[in-house]
């Protein structure tokens, strides 16, 4: 019996589109537009200038504080502007625009061949930072800094989220199936930084192929053990994924750390294991374009820059019009307004949804059915929430109803039959929050 | 034109909004038409039973009910949601409750108060704290009580009591005994069987205990109540019952019990909302029920015991949370 979680939703998963399809390797983009803000934390500062030549691996923009990443170019060629281009997270943000020369020529020493088992931890963590590592399953938080937790927090877990429990997103799910041994091999660097002795790989069922690959990466090594979850959004949150594997609850409030463990995406660790071995930085990733709406869904490995219209036609364009475009899953994935934002470091997929996908319909008052506190991973109650929000009681979430809590995993609002936007209503009811206590 | 065209024209008016992007395609409307069918049987069984007034009380409730919320849907510029069933699952759930002989204004004026009143004095559906249906025939016991406590005979009852109307068993039981009762109907098999089937006096839609069942089991079926509540309610009621000395299969299966237990103690909008407060809230429903049948001036107090605990589903509430994630372990 695979392992669960209380709560959750079984939405169709809609991998098959990708499900069987190679990573593709998408061409060189003739522009590639690289936001100097692609994580979690303090932007970056551009240090070149328009008019200068480039290398692909070169740092264009630089990271001034400890929590933040420094931005890499993705190809040769030309910096032609530096200007505010829309970005798929913060609306919009300053841009390091290159204009490819065609030659994809590496920065001088890259790539290089190292042996991580002679790197000493605190080493292989400097390469980490320099080479703008950041959480890759669309959090984008630094991975230097989730590698050094404060001493008083002891590490004894490591947990590779492997579970891709969004519909829709195949890209982990193809990494699994085609670069296992990068993978162990990450995880084993990404272990003696931390200085863990056991980690786990927990993949979701419908995924039986990625389980049987990587449990063949793993034998022989002693203290990586793969873990099969059940099928269920949201397996891969992250305090369910380690309430799941290690039996542990991460407190309120907390953090995995809280309970001694890190949890890394598939991507990071491939990602961690060509910056230590190979000196190569974080610019490309793997990217599942896919929906109702894209005439040829597939896992595309994509150079960071590269625009969504750009990696829509590589997949033969719509094939009616989209409602909606989302950068990530469906169900945590963020809406754009736009196909001229460029592919980041935390951009799973690219989602064009149909009319038929996204089943909006008006929103109407709630009946109480209880279906949203059914399906709560959090155990909170998703409606109170939303009617609590509705009258401004902003507080009173907060403080009898552990607004805080919610992950925002949208398994509320999937269930909801009188189709609220209980999400909306949380983010909106944080957001009131926050500002209330900045003001104090 | 063609649809790369079309599509970088219209590529501006992308949606944006909060996630997620994929919902379920379950709907209000789905939930109340699904309650609603399952009703159904038992609702054609009423007309078979009671005859040609048991149909025009049907439709003047259903009818009632849905002009009402439309006009006041219409006078308050709401939009427009007549069509999702909950006006017309008032009207029928408030028909099932009232006998069949009701002159056909007392239907009318209790159905239009249900929605008028219970519902939209409230806000409407979601907001209203007690059952409209049940608030409609608690209004109409209290306007009318003696047309509301007069039973038409059933069609099987035909020839085996003298007269056009009987009392229900339940008061029967209350006003001449347990023996009388039993003698009504021959002997305790037939009067078992009487009751499971829905031959005997009583509200348009109660009498059948199966087509009931069969209807809930559909509801539990989809998902749309929880199996706690009914056999928790009924067999609270069975298990007092049997404390108190009274018979606990006749109290389960007469009266509006299981009508209550699968339709109107599992109305959502005014009941707890999580399982374990829904639990308590049948438990309450169910002892209710029997203190006003053994002790009570009523010989049937389901519709008052789910009224009186909708009073305390908002404190039920506060006090019966979900366990957080955290807090298991």
């Amino acid at each position: 019996m695979a392992k669960s979680f209380r709560g959750g939703v079984h939405p169709d998963d809609r991998k098959r589109y990708t499900a069987s399809k190679p990573i593709e390797i998408a061409p060189i983009p003739e522009k590639v537009i690289i936001p100097v803000r692609q994580h979690i934390g303090a932007p970056c500062s551009p240090i070149v200038k328009v008019g200068d030549l480039i290398k692909k691996g070169q740092v264009i923009a630089e990271a001034q504080a400890f929590v933040s990443s420094p931005i890499h170019a993705s190809t040769s060629g030309k910096v032609v502007e530096l200007a505010e281009y829309p970005h798929p997270v913060f609306g919009a943000c300053m841009s390091v625009v290159i204009e490819s020369d065609g030659q994809d020529e590496w920065v001088e020493g890259l790539p290089l061949q190292r042996d991580w088992k002679t790197l000493e931890a605190a080493e292989i963590k400097e390469i980490i930072r320099q080479t703008g590592m950041v959480g890759m399953g669309g959090a984008t938080f630094p991975t230097h800094v989730k590698m050094a937790p404060p001493a008083e927090k002891p590490i004894h877990t490591f947990i590779l989220n492997a579970a891709e429990c969004e519909p829709f997103l195949t890209a982990d799910h193809r990494v699994m199936l085609e670069q296992s041994e990068r993978i162990v091999t990450g995880m084993q660097i990404a272990m003696k930084v931390l200085g863990v002795s056991k980690g786990y790989i927990g993949i979701e069922e419908n995924k039986p192929d990625a389980i049987a690959v990587m449990n063949k990466a793993c034998t022989g090594i002693a203290e990586i053990e793969v873990v099969p979850l059940q099928t269920k959004y949201p397996q891969g949150a992250e305090k369910t994924l380690i309430g799941v594997i290690c039996g542990t609850d991460v407190p309120s409030g907390g953090l995995p750390m809280d309970v001694g463990v890190v949890v890394q995406n598939v991507g990071t660790v491939v990602a961690i294991a060509d910056a230590v071995e190979k000196g190569i930085p974080l610019i490309e990733r793997v990217t599942t374009v896919t929906g109702g709406a894209i005439a040829q869904p597939k896992n595309l490995l994509l150079r960071i820059g590269t625009t969504f219209a750009q990696a829509v036609a590589l997949c033969g364009g719509f094939t009616e019009v989209p409602v909606k475009v989302i950068m990530g899953g469906p169900m945590m994935g963020m809406a754009q307004r736009t196909l001229d934002v460029p592919i980041i470091k935390g951009t799973s997929g690219i989602l064009a949804l149909s009319e038929a996908d996204v089943n909006i319909g008006p929103e109407r008052p709630c009946i109480r059915c209880g279906r949203c506190v059914e399906a709560c991973p959090m155990g909170l109650v998703p409606s109170m929430l939303s009617i609590l929000a509705e009258r401004n009681a902003y507080s009173v979430a907060k403080e009898e109803y552990d607004l805080l809590d919610c992950v925002e995993c949208g398994s509320c609002v999937y269930v909801c039959p009188a189709k609220r936007n209980i999400v909306h209503y949380i983010k909106l009811s944080k957001a009131q929050n926050a500002a209330m206590a900045a003001k104090k | 034109m063609s649809i790369e065209a079309k599509t970088k024209i219209e590529i501006d008016n992308l949606m944006v909004s909060a996630s997620p992007h994929i919902r379920c395609d379950e709907s209000i409307s789905k939930i109340m038409w699904s309650v609603n069918a399952a009703l159904a049987p038992a609702a054609l069984f009423s007309i078979f039973n009671f005859g040609m007034p048991a149909f025009v009380n049907l439709v003047i409730c259903i009818v009632a009910a849905v002009v009402t919320e439309y006009l006041i849907l219409k006078w308050q510029n709401k939009p427009m949601v007549i069509g999702d069933g909950s006006a017309f699952l008032t009207g029928l759930l408030l028909a099932m409750n009232i006998p069949a002989t009701l002159p056909w204004y007392m239907p009318l004026t209790g159905s239009i108060f249900a929605i008028a009143v219970a519902k939209h004095t409230m806000g409407g559906l979601g907001f209203n704290i007690f059952n409209p249906a049940l608030i409609g025939r608690a209004f109409i016991l209290a306007s009318w009580p003696i047309a509301m406590t007069t039973w038409p005979i059933s069609r099987d009852m035909v020839g085996k009591v003298d007269g056009l109307t009987s009392a229900t068993p339940l008061g029967i039981l209350k006003l001449q005994g347990y023996e009388k009762l039993v003698a009504s109907f021959g002997d305790q098999a037939t009067m078992y069987k009487s009751l499971f089937l829905g031959e005997r006096a009583g509200s348009m839609g109660e009498t059948s205990a199966i087509l009931l069942l069969l209807g809930g089991i559909y509801l539990i079926y989809k998902g749309y109540i929880k199996w706690q509540v009914p056999i928790v309610m009924i067999g609270t009621v069975g298990a007092l019952t049997a404390a108190f000395g009274g018979d606990p299969l006749l109290h389960m299966m007469s009266g509006g019990l299981i009508l209550g237990a699968f339709y109107m103690a599992t109305d959502m909008v005014t009941i707890p909302i999580t399982t374990k407060g829904q639990i308590i809230f049948a438990i309450g429903a169910g002892a209710l029920t029997v203190l006003i049948r053994l002790q009570g001036g009523y010989p049937e107090g389901v519709c008052y015991a789910i009224l009186l605990m909708n009073c305390v589903t908002p404190l039920i509430d506060r006090l019966v949370r979900p366990v957080k994630y955290g807090a298991r372990r």
